[in-house]
């Protein structure tokens, strides 16, 4: 019993580092790829299109934060080009700013975790301001190439 | 060979004399000024964002409510040089407070400034000449209600041969063109309003459309798509055939609106800004973009496959 679950948890370890042995360019995609399943939860609530459940909501916005953790660390020098990255130049020419823009993505889903909102209306206040970020940041540090 | 040199010499001036006709600044007819009569600001306010002026006239990087003092500064960069958007606000000094609407209106239509030169099609009166006089005469109205600033935008930074304004009325005679892009056999109401805000004020053809190696736009190639004017990568193809092409009308109308795509990206670059103005129109017309986007015929993208 003992042994299968150091099986377990080694394979758990080297699962993660795995992912971690990746390109950053296709393990950036793939952040923003489980940020953007979590804003389809978060806006077709918004909208009205699924029920409100609370639970639902805290883990897409949880989900948002994982993502937002590490995602700075994911646009080391090196690979501003490749694997099809849609990452502007201002990411390494700005790096200060970026970094600001991501730590504030980070704070917001943070905070709309921790406010855990119970209903659709303390919920659209979290959204709202969580939401906000997508566009600021791609305003700036993203390039459409397709 | 005498008489040669001088049949050259009398060739070259006649060109030149008509070079010069043929590229004189346009005006209007005193016809397009009759019955407008008051403005309906709130008209105004609708086609001020229709038209995006803050997008490019406000200074580089407001928000909310600094969007509304045009002081102009924003830097263009393009393969022509670096445009400077000026400052409209209604200073009489920096700004255009003390322009007529028929200054106004020649401007917007002509491209034409109040001193009688050719204004740089990086404004895109090639768009804006097809806005209706009434709504012009709102707009204007509109636009001496928001604040002035003292805001001294620079020179636009141009080379040669592009800082020869009067050459742009030789490419205006191949450029400028009033009439509909697309040709509707029987547009429905929706598709016709649509048409009006995407090839008129909302000038998306700008950025959307290929150009050629002049800046004008090929209009074969509508909406197809092009290379990013002022930076890096592409602006989508928005036919039926391109990025888009998997999107219901109501997915268009939400973009507009929320700035979300169907699979929960987001607008980036300038089109966040862009978004931003068409989220401030009435929900109808977001939805009369989005079925004349879903009317005009498809087409392969304009821009180079990516080599990265």
């Amino acid at each position: 019993m003992k042994n299968a679950l150091a099986i377990a948890i080694a394979a758990l370890f080297l699962s993660g580092n795995a992912a971690v042995a990746a390109e950053p360019q296709v393990e950036r995609q793939q952040s923003m790829k489980s940020v953007g399943q979590a804003m389809g939860t978060l806006a077709k609530t918004a909208k009205g299109e699924i029920d409100y459940d609370a639970t639902a909501v805290i883990e897409a916005f949880a989900a948002m934060n994982t993502a937002a953790v590490n995602f700075i660390d994911q646009f080391p020098e090196g690979t501003e080009t490749g694997h099809e990255t849609e990452a502007s130049p201002n990411i390494w020419s700005d790096r200060a700013g970026f970094e600001e823009a991501v730590k504030k993505f980070d704070t917001d889903t943070a905070n709309a975790v921790i406010a855990a909102p119970h209903d659709i209306a303390a919920f659209r206040a979290e959204f709202g301001k969580v939401a906000q970020n997508c566009k600021t940041c791609h305003e700036t540090y993203r390039v459409s190439k397709k | 060979m005498r008489r040669l040199i001088g049949f050259l010499v009398i060739l070259a001036v006649v060109v030149a004399v008509a070079l010069w006709f043929l590229s004189a600044p346009g005006r209007l007819d005193e016809a397009a000024f009759a019955d407008l009569g008051t403005a309906d600001l709130a008209r105004g306010e609708e086609m001020f964002w229709a038209g995006g002026c803050a997008s490019c006239h406000a200074a580089p990087g407001a928000k909310g409510d600094d969007k509304l003092t045009l002081s102009g500064g924003l830097a263009i960069k393009s393969d022509f040089g670096t445009f400077y958007a000026p400052n409209i606000s209604p200073d009489t000094q920096a700004g255009i407070g003390d322009w007529t609407f028929r200054q106004f209106a020649e401007a917007m239509k002509k491209g034409t400034s109040p001193e009688g030169t050719h204004l740089y099609p990086s404004f895109p009166y090639t768009s804006y000449t097809r806005i209706a006089m009434s709504d012009l005469n709102d707009m204007w109205g509109y636009l001496q209600t928001l604040p002035a600033s003292d805001n001294v935008a620079p020179d636009h930074a141009l080379g040669f041969p592009f800082n020869i304004r009067r050459a742009v009325g030789l490419w205006n005679l191949l450029y400028l063109r009033n009439g509909a892009v697309i040709d509707f056999a029987s547009p429905d109401e929706a598709v016709s309003r649509g048409q009006y805000l995407v090839e008129g004020p909302g000038h998306c053809g700008e950025c959307h459309t290929p150009r050629s190696l002049i800046g004008g736009l090929e209009l074969g190639e509508w909406l197809a798509g092009a290379t990013n004017p002022d930076g890096e990568g592409i602006i989508p193809n928005i036919t039926p055939d391109g990025s888009i092409k998997s999107w219901s009308a109501g997915d268009i109308a939400y973009y507009l609106e929320s700035g979300f795509t169907p699979d929960f990206d987001t607008a980036g670059g300038s089109m966040v800004s862009v978004q931003e103005n068409m989220a401030k129109l009435p929900a109808s017309d977001r939805e009369a973009i989005a079925a004349y986007l879903k009317a005009i015929p498809g087409r392969p993208n304009g821009y180079p496959a990516r080599s990265n």
